[in-house]
């Protein structure tokens, strides 16, 4: 069994559902201080705010389903149960990333644990996962694809073209819009005439769900019904995660745009307080026990990040491997 | 004569084009807030969101209205961000736009610019940081410019603007940053199709475009062994034969400095058409010098490594000169 493997399992309880959460958050938060000190090249978005939506869909999912996500995608990696190392390792383009350094912060991957390559291309995910759904039906097995993506990327023509198909063919599939509010620096009120995208999926006759994204026990509750619904063969569902993200689009971006105080608004709502308070109250876990959590993580997450600036980069013979499949 | 940086050349050439041109409008993502490389940064506040109209993500949209809008007598400048994101849209240019004037014989024409950062070199990975200008090559109708400096990029923007026909403006990402002296107004326009002698020299001709010019002349100058004419050739469909000619007549060797991949890159016509017109007057056989054909990778190391390095040049050169044979690529030794 693969580590990740093993780390997806840890989703089969509240507390290490929790856990997840949490080491989401710190390996987030790590990444700046990476990045002020050199390690980080190019482009990265953080996913701090969102963490229950991929976490709540990581422990419904089988291994054996087939997730695609967008660039936005270290929360997501983290859940299906790529370890910190493998993350960090790629954002930072060591030989130890989960795509081997070669594809940086915004292509993560793990096939052992159904993460497809994570695409940089707004709406390219879509189409893909479709795919993933066909060859379900076609072999006849009840594995399901779930593509996540943002309210922006309601806009771009893969996203229309596929539910349709996704609908017509009735394909295992569901489609998750990671509403957080924003498309890069626009509000959607900007760029969208409406405001619960989940409406579109009745152009296409498909079921559909909005869920607060900030519930993990809601997420999971919504995912579940959609994924039960694939499987049984009814085919595509599209659930709308109402969520925030507590940081810019990428890290070039202050976030300057943000109507005053609807930060501070959706920290109330801040993800990881929910499940805790929610385990604190069921007398599952005490202030304390949070306290030492967040440590252990901490502590956890700073050896990942020794262990990420020990590795090595990818060897010059990895450039020209795996091109084709007469370069392997 | 101001001293200004390439992305800052950039809102000078669409500033002045908005400002003399009331037809002209601007179109794309985040442009009113600068967008990722600030190169459209305070146009919105100067010609309002009539002129500067931020859009949805539907690149095939807004392409394609660039085209429509175009064949109705606007001139619109449509930005794609990165030049991988057309795409999703790349028939409303390719088979659409470019295909008008002669569809319709005359009656209309697609006065349309379209800008993309490319480029790689700054680690945003494979889908964020190809040229791209293979894409483009080959299709009739269109034109196409690289600049290389501020001053090139103020020129060549203000002629694709004016140009009657759509022209894609590749905007290096890792040149945004460049500075350098830059001539405005009229006198400071590049026409499309004119090469730049960057460099006299007697021993070869390096053809060059974008970054490569860069590479090129830090190859040259970092040796005294042999001298390089260079020669930028600032638009690359349609490619300026006359200059490129003059110099291998004079220089008798070609070398070609491409940034994209080795297979189907521009060199490739460059070299034929060299060899079709000065055979027997070459003194080596035309060198392509250029990336492998392999995706970017992200890790720092081989990203530097899979660009064309100055030392690579360099090397690559003096090996030419020295057995008139074309030295192998240094990834020759890793096929498997
Ligand atoms: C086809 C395409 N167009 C534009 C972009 C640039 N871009 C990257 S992310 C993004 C915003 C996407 O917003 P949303 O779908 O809401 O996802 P979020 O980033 O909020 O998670 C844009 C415009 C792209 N990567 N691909
Ligand atoms: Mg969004």
């Amino acid at each position: 069994m693969t580590t990740s493997l093993v780390r997806r399992q840890a989703l089969n309880t509240e507390l290490g559902r929790l856990e997840r959460m949490l080491e989401i958050r710190a390996v987030e938060e790590s990444i700046q201080t990476l990045y002020n000190d050199g390690h980080v090249r190019g482009s990265t978005h953080l996913a701090n705010g969102q963490e229950a939506v991929s976490v709540g869909i990581a422990s419904v999912l089988r291994p054996t389903d087939v997730v695609t996500c967008t660039y936005r995608g270290h929360a997501a990696a983290l859940a299906l149960g790529v370890s910190p190392e493998g993350v960090l390792g790629e954002i930072c383009g060591r030989v130890i990333g989960c795509s081997g350094g070669m594809g940086g912060s915004m292509h993560l991957m793990d096939a052992s644990v159904g993460l497809m390559p994570t695409f940089a291309i707004v709406g390219a995910g879509l189409p893909v996962a479709a795919g993933v759904a066909l060859a379900a039906k076609l072999k006849k097995n009840d594995s399901v694809a779930l593509t996540i993506f943002g309210d922006g990327s309601t806009n771009i023509g893969a996203f229309h073209e596929t539910l349709n198909m996704a609908s017509i063919f009735k394909l295992p599939i569901i489609f998750v819009i990671e509403n957080n509010l924003y498309g890069e620096y626009t509000r959607i009120n900007l760029s969208t005439p409406i405001s619960d995208l989940a409406d579109r999926a009745d152009s296409y006759a498909m079921r559909k769900e909005i869920v607060d994204g900030q519930d993990i026990d809601a997420v999971i509750k919504s995912i579940s019904a959609a994924v039960d619904f694939a499987r049984a063969g009814n085919g595509p569902s599209l659930i709308e995660a109402k969520t925030y993200r507590f940081s810019g689009h990428s890290r070039a971006d202050p976030a300057t745009y943000r109507t005053p105080g609807e930060l501070d608004e959706w920290k109330k709502r801040d993800p990881l307080d929910i499940a805790a308070a929610k385990l604190i109250k069921q007398g599952d876990l005490t202030e304390k026990d949070l306290e030492e959590l967040k440590s252990t993580i901490g502590v956890r997450v700073a050896k990942a990040i020794e262990v990420v600036l020990a590795s090595e980069g990818p060897s010059l013979d990895s450039l020209l491997q795996h091109v084709s499949a007469s370069r392997k | 004569m101001t001293v200004m940086r390439t992305r800052q050349a950039v809102i000078q050439a669409l500033s002045d084009e908005l400002e003399s041109d009331p037809t002209v409008f601007l179109m794309g993502e985040d442009i009113g807030s600068g967008g990722p490389f600030k190169a459209t940064e305070g146009l919105i506040e100067k010609f309002g969101e009539e002129r500067v109209i931020d859009t949805p993500i539907s690149e095939m949209a807004f392409l394609g209205a660039g085209v429509g809008a175009a064949a109705m007598g606007m001139r619109p400048v449509v930005e794609m961000m990165f030049i991988e994101f057309i795409g999703v849209a790349l028939d409303q240019l390719t088979t659409q736009g470019a295909f008008y004037r002669y569809l319709s014989r005359g009656a209309y024409e697609v006065p349309l610019t379209i800008r993309a950062a490319a480029g790689a070199g700054l680690g945003f990975g494979c889908q964020h940081s190809q040229i791209l200008d293979q894409w483009f090559r080959g299709n009739a109708g269109i034109s196409l410019v690289i600049p290389s400096s501020p001053q090139s990029m103020y020129g060549l923007l203000r002629s694709a603007i004016r140009s009657n026909d759509p022209v894609v403006v590749l905007e290096h990402k890792a040149l945004y940053g460049e500075r350098g002296e830059v001539v405005t107004g009229e006198a400071g326009i590049i026409p499309i199709g004119k090469a730049n002698v960057v460099s006299q020299g007697t021993d070869v001709t390096i053809v060059a475009i974008g970054s490569t010019v860069h590479t090129a002349r830090a190859a040259m100058e970092s040796q005294s062994e042999w001298s390089a004419e260079i020669i930028d050739l600032q638009t690359l469909i349609p490619w300026d034969k006359e200059t490129v000619m003059k110099s291998v007549a004079k220089t008798g060797r070609l070398v070609v400095v491409e940034e994209s991949s080795y297979s189907g890159g521009w060199g490739t016509e460059i070299s034929s058409e060299v060899v079709s017109q000065l055979w027997g007057q070459l003194k080596a056989p035309p060198h392509r010098i250029t990336s492998p054909d392999a995706p970017i990778p992200y890790a720092q190391e081989l990203e530097k490594r899979y660009l064309p390095s100055p030392e690579y040049v360099v090397s690559q050169i003096t090996a030419l000169l020295k057995t008139g044979k074309c030295p192998a690529p240094w990834w020759e030794g890793f096929k498997s």
